[in-house]
Order: C-alpha cells, then sequence, then structure tokens
C-alpha cells in the first residue's frame, strides 16, 4: 500500500463532506480513510484523507484545492499514517 | 410604511427580496424560469423589481435560455425553478454549462426547513444534486446567509475558468426577514493569475526553436476576451492553428493560418498537420478525448505546451513539456510584446499542400439537400453579425466542420455535454441578449424535439430565430455509428412516422417552410432570413448523408474513416 494523508483545512458547515467526499467518488480516486473534527474557531473543520494515488496524486491535489470550501491543503509525510494504523484496533478493523 | 426602511434606518427585507435585490445590483436584467409553490416568495419579489422574467414552457429550457444569454455575452445568465421537479428539471442545463465553463447561476425553491428530510411534497435534495455539475453550489440556511451567498456566486460563477453555481432556498428562508446596515459589497471576478517572466522567457525559447509549431485554441480563448491578441501572436510566429469544438470563431476561419477544427470530424489534413508538428501550444484547451483522439498517439512528435487557467486541467490528460498556469489572454499579450515576427516558409508551404491534397470532401452534386451545400448557402445569405447556434448530431458536426464563423461567441453549441435540445432555447437567449443580431438555429428532427415547446416561447417573444431543421427522419449520428461500427444493424433511430413541421410551427403560432415544396429552395431560404419573429424551415436530407472523415472512438486521430461505407 502506498497511502499518504492530505490534510484539509475546510470551512465548516454542513455539506462539505459531501464536496469532499464526491470528488473523490466521482473522479474514482481512491480513499482509505477520512477523519473530521471541527477546529477550535468552530467556522473551520480538519479533514484528514488517507490516499492511495501514487501517479495521480499532484492531481488529486489540485482537484481538491479547487473545492470552495478548501481553505488550504497540506501534503503529508509517511508518518502521520501511523494515527490511521492506532485508530484501526480502536476500530477493531485491525 | 416602506417595509425596506426601518425607523431605526437599518434595512429590512426578507431572503426573496434579497435574491432579488442583488440580482438588480449584479447588473441582471432578464431570468429565464418557472415559477412553483417553493419559489413563490421570489416570484413576488420579483413583481417589485425592474427585472424582466422570461416564462420558458420546460425548466430545462429555461436553464438553456439563460446559457444562450451567458454564451454570447460572458455576463451570468439566471435560471430559476421550484422544488422537485422544477429543480431536477434544470439539471441537464447545469451539468451542460459545467462542461462548457458558462457562468449560469440557478436559483431553486426547495420546501421550508422544518419539512427538509421529511420527504415532502415536491422535496428532493437538490442540494445533492447540484453538488458534482457545478462549481460550487449552496442551500441557503437564513436570510441572512444569503447576503454572502449572492455575491459568492456571481465571484463563483465569473472568476478563473467560468462555470455554473446554484443556490437551493427554502420557503421559510426567502419569507424569512432579516435587518442589516448596508448591502454587501458586488462579487467581482478574482484578479485573472498572471503569467510567470520566466516561463514566458521558456515559451519563446521552445517556439524559436520549433520547427514545426501548432496552436491548438479552445473556449479558454473565447471566456479570455482575447481573439485579437491569439491572431496576432499566430502572425507573429507564423503558427498554423486548429481549435477545438468550444475554440471555433477565434480566429476567422477565412484566416491563411487557421486550419478548422481537429479530432475526431476534423478534416485530414487538420490531424496530419498535428502528426507532423514538433512544439503544440494549447492555448485554453483541455485535450479532450474528442479532440485528441487517443491520448498516446496524439502528436507524436512534439513538445508541449499548456496555457490554462485552471491549475488542476495542467497534467490532467497530457502532461506537458511546459505548463503556464494563467488567463490565456495575458500571456499571449506578453509573448506578443516580447518577440519579433518569425516567418516559417518550409513550414507553411507544407500545412499548404496538405491543405490542398487533404481537404474536406465537398460532393456538390446534390444541392440544397446535402447539408455541406445547405450550410454553405446560409453562409451566403447571412453575414458574421449572425449568432449561429445548434443543436446536437449530424447537423451539428457538419456545422462546425465547414461554417465560416469569423468571430468569438459567434458559435453557439452545446460541445462537452452534448445536449440534444439544446439549441432553440440557447437560440432563444442569444436573440433575448442581442435583438440586433439573428439568431440562427441550425438543428435535426431528433434534437429539435427536445426541446420543442420553446417555440412558443420564442413566439411570445416575436424574436428574430430561424430554425432549419435537417430533417432525415433519423437519429442520424447514432445511425452512423451503427452503420459503421454495428454491421449496419439500425436499431431504435428512425422515427417511422415523421413530424410535419410546417403545421407544428403554425400551431405555436411560427411560420413554417418545407424546402421541399419550394421551386426556388435558394430563393425561399433568403425570403426566410428577411421574415420577422420565429420561422421554422424544414429540409429533407438523404438518412445516409454521414459526418465524415470520423476518427472511431478510442482510436488515434491518424485512423480516420474518409469514406462512405
Amino acid at each position: 500500500m502506498n497511502n499518504t494523508v492530505l490534510e484539509l483545512k475546510v470551512k465548516n458547515h454542513p455539506g462539505v463532506m459531501s464536496h469532499v467526499c464526491g470528488l473523490f467518488a466521482r473522479r474514482a480516486y481512491n480513499m482509505e480513510g477520512i477523519l473530521c473534527l471541527p477546529m477550535k474557531d468552530n467556522s473551520h473543520s480538519k479533514i484528514w484523507l488517507l490516499v492511495n494515488e501514487e501517479e495521480r496524486l499532484n492531481q488529486v491535489i489540485k482537484q481538491t484545492n479547487k473545492l470552495e470550501d478548501v481553505v488550504d491543503i497540506k501534503h503529508h509525510v509517511k508518518v502521520d499514517e501511523h494515527v490511521f494504523s492506532q485508530l484501526e484496533e480502536l476500530f477493531g478493523v485491525s | 410604511m416602506n417595509p425596506a426602511k426601518q425607523e431605526t434606518g437599518r434595512l429590512r427585507y426578507n431572503g426573496a427580496q434579497i435574491i432579488v435585490k442583488m440580482l438588480e445590483k449584479h447588473g441582471i436584467t432578464r431570468v429565464a424560469g418557472i415559477p412553483g409553490g417553493a419559489s413563490l416568495p421570489i416570484y413576488d419579489a420579483l413583481t417589485e423589481s425592474p427585472i424582466e422574467h422570461v416564462l420558458t414552457r420546460h425548466e430545462q429550457g429555461a436553464g438553456f435560455v439563460a446559457q444562450g444569454m451567458a454564451r454570447v455575452t460572458g455576463v451570468p445568465g439566471v435560471c430559476m425553478a421550484c422544488s422537485g421537479p422544477g429543480a431536477t428539471n434544470l439539471v441537464t442545463a447545469v451539468a451542460d454549462a459545467h462542461l462548457d465553463s458558462i457562468p449560469l447561476i440557478a436559483i431553486t425553491g426547495q420546501v421550508a426547513t422544518p419539512l427538509l428530510g421529511t420527504d415532502a411534497f415536491q422535496e428532493t435534495d437538490t442540494y445533492g444534486v447540484m453538488l458534482p455539475i457545478t462549481k460550487h453550489n449552496w442551500m441557503a440556511r437564513s436570510a441572512e446567509e444569503l447576503l454572502e451567498i449572492m455575491p459568492e456566486a456571481f465571484r463563483i460563477a465569473t472568476s478563473g475558468r467560468p462555470g455554473p453555481v446554484s443556490i437551493d432556498v427554502p420557503k421559510d428562508v426567502q419569507q424569512q426577514f432579516v435587518e442589516f446596515d448596508e448591502w454587501p459589497e458586488l462579487g467581482l471576478a478574482d484578479p485573472l493569475p498572471q503569467p510567470q517572466a520566466d516561463d514566458i522567457e521558456k515559451m519563446l525559447k521552445m517556439l524559436n526553436e520549433a520547427k514545426r509549431p501548432m496552436l491548438m485554441i479552445g473556449g479558454g480563448i473565447t471566456h479570455s476576451s482575447c481573439a485579437d491578441d491569439l491572431v496576432e501572436f499566430a502572425e507573429q510566429h507564423s503558427i498554423p492553428t486548429v481549435a477545438s469544438f468550444m475554440g471555433l470563431g477565434n480566429m476567422p476561419s477565412s484566416h491563411p493560418l487557421f486550419l478548422g477544427m481537429l479530432g475526431m470530424h476534423g478534416a485530414r489534413y487538420t490531424n496530419m498537420v498535428l502528426e507532423e508538428c514538433d512544439l503544440l501550444i494549447g492555448a485554453g484547451v483541455r485535450f479532450d478525448d474528442r479532440a485528441t483522439g487517443k491520448v498516446s498517439k496524439f502528436c507524436p512528435q512534439a513538445s508541449i505546451i499548456h496555457i490554462d487557467i485552471d491549475e488542476s486541467e495542467i497534467g490532467k490528460i497530457k502532461n506537458p513539456t511546459l505548463a503556464i498556469q494563467a488567463d490565456v489572454g495575458a500571456t499571449l499579450q506578453i509573448c506578443i510584446e516580447n518577440s519579433t515576427p518569425v516567418q516559417r516558409i518550409d513550414w507553411c508551404e507544407r500545412v499548404a499542400y496538405l491543405k490542398q491534397h487533404f481537404g474536406l470532401d465537398f460532393a456538390n452534386s446534390k444541392g440544397i439537400f446535402q447539408p455541406y451545400n445547405l450550410l454553405q448557402s446560409l453562409a451566403n445569405i447571412t453575414d458574421e453579425q449572425t449568432n449561429i447556434i445548434t443543436d446536437v448530431g449530424q447537423h451539428q458536426m457538419w456545422t462546425s466542420q465547414v461554417f465560416p464563423f469569423q468571430r468569438a461567441r459567434q458559435w453557439i453549441s452545446s460541445g462537452g455535454l452534448g445536449t440534444m435540445g439544446f439549441g432553440l432555447p440557447a437560440a432563444i437567449g442569444a436573440a433575448l441578449a442581442q435583438p440586433e443580431r439573428l439568431a440562427l438555429c441550425i438543428s435535426g428532427d431528433g434534437s429539435i424535439m427536445m426541446n420543442i415547446q420553446e417555440l412558443a416561447t420564442a413566439v411570445e417573444h416575436d424574436l428574430n430565430i430561424k430554425i432549419i431543421i435537417m430533417n432525415n427522419n433519423n437519429l442520424g449520428l447514432v445511425r452512423q455509428q451503427q452503420t459503421l461500427f454495428y454491421g449496419a444493424r439500425h436499431h431504435a433511430v428512425n422515427s417511422r412516422r415523421g413530424t410535419n413541421f410546417v403545421a407544428l410551427a403554425e400551431a405555436m403560432g411560427a411560420k413554417g417552410f418545407d424546402l421541399s415544396n419550394s421551386s426556388d429552395p435558394l430563393n425561399t431560404l433568403q425570403q426566410v432570413m428577411q421574415e420577422p419573429g420565429p420561422c421554422v424551415v424544414n429540409v429533407n436530407i438523404s438518412e445516409d448523408e454521414m459526418v465524415l472523415p470520423m476518427v472511431p472512438p478510442g482510436a488515434s486521430n491518424s485512423e480516420m474513416i474518409l469514406e462512405q461505407v
């Protein structure tokens, strides 16, 4: 698996998850996991996407960045995957 | 008492009034739509507004009327519909605008917020439906939010690469009053991204080193309104130029450097030149599969420079040698300022040779009932002031192949989505927005029936629309594919009982003509163009006529089918 993590800062309102997930579904990008929590200011949320897209990662980032509700996008290096692997146990999927 | 002014001096409006006022403030003078229960407050607000409402006969018609207005002017078109079926009927026109990057604002009524999610009468998840086919969309949760949403709608629809947005407004939000101190600022397009100086330097270096450069122009040239710069740049560097379907009109078809449309139905020489070029400058294009054919075989010898305002288009289909994410007009202007004229005698001679020997095959024996001849006649009896609007099918491809377009925004057609039924309502929009121009709608017997009800709308407004129906009693382009790729097993393409379009036109109050009944068809056509108001002209053509050449879907552009089977 060549998973990487994209960290999105998004506007916090109902529908933002639909915009992000809808994009991945209709462009057939592989998303392996998703985490979303509101930020302290309550007007933004942070979304972590575990993405399995090696060749098209650049395109995935550009398309995601084009969404109006996405304020910022960061590409994390491998280490952050641990968050997801630790969650696996909690989720009972390990 | 004026409800809009409180004693406190604050402004007081309800959601519906905010929508209408904000449309006015953004310069909208006309909207198209159909009212319904969940959008009645908006229509009530419209009664107090100078905005003209064009009542169509189907919401899809309203969407395409708004598109027609937007396509000829570049200004966002606005359409309105009720919740449920009204909103879903708009969907095709919105999706069409999305694929052709047309600024469109769709405003839909929705059931009141307490009823949301209860499967209430005429409730659909319009927000969810519109989401994948818009640049951005909203459901307004309060009247106050509309003060933010409305300018944003205009900003997003017109910024960068234009596109449609939609706003779903529950009925109680339309009725909710809100107080505020002042109107928000207008939503204007974001500043255009400018090219980097070193990228321009690299581009000119590549161009100067190239022996056989080509320009491929697309809809981005239209949206950037830079047709003049494009022509100057091409002339300065002697670059033969091809257009994608959406790029037609930006370089006059009579220009010696212009080689027509490339791709699936391009002339043979056009695709041959692309095979030979060593540098391709894609300017405001997205390398659509109908243009490139099999991508891996497209321009096999060429380095690629891709100029586009939309960063996500760069590298999506074709990895360029040099990418310039910027406004194409600004890029061309800076290039022009930094170059001196270059002549490419050998290359231009080679292109001229190919053009002479491998041009489109005009069969001239069948008179005006042959599609190319008909189109040539139409071109001869109209001028470049005419807007040419088509439907979708063979008539559309023939028009894109041979109609001598002379200016940007003269050519109005559904490219990306290929929506049959686009033509008539889009022509209505064009005629409303530019009453001084004749709207010539070229259609087929299949397409015209998909939004024929809008003929009543055209008659109501007494618009200068002339509809030419190329009638082969078939879904011709489907029939053609069955002929070529499915062993000529024609199925479900033939309407065995044809429609009498003359009688149909008259039933709706338009004038109808049939060229088959005319002793001098060309003269009849000329007369029709002088008639006031909407006219429908039936022109019978052979069901065996094909759009050729044709690149089979999935094949490379060098594998064209050239001859009638």
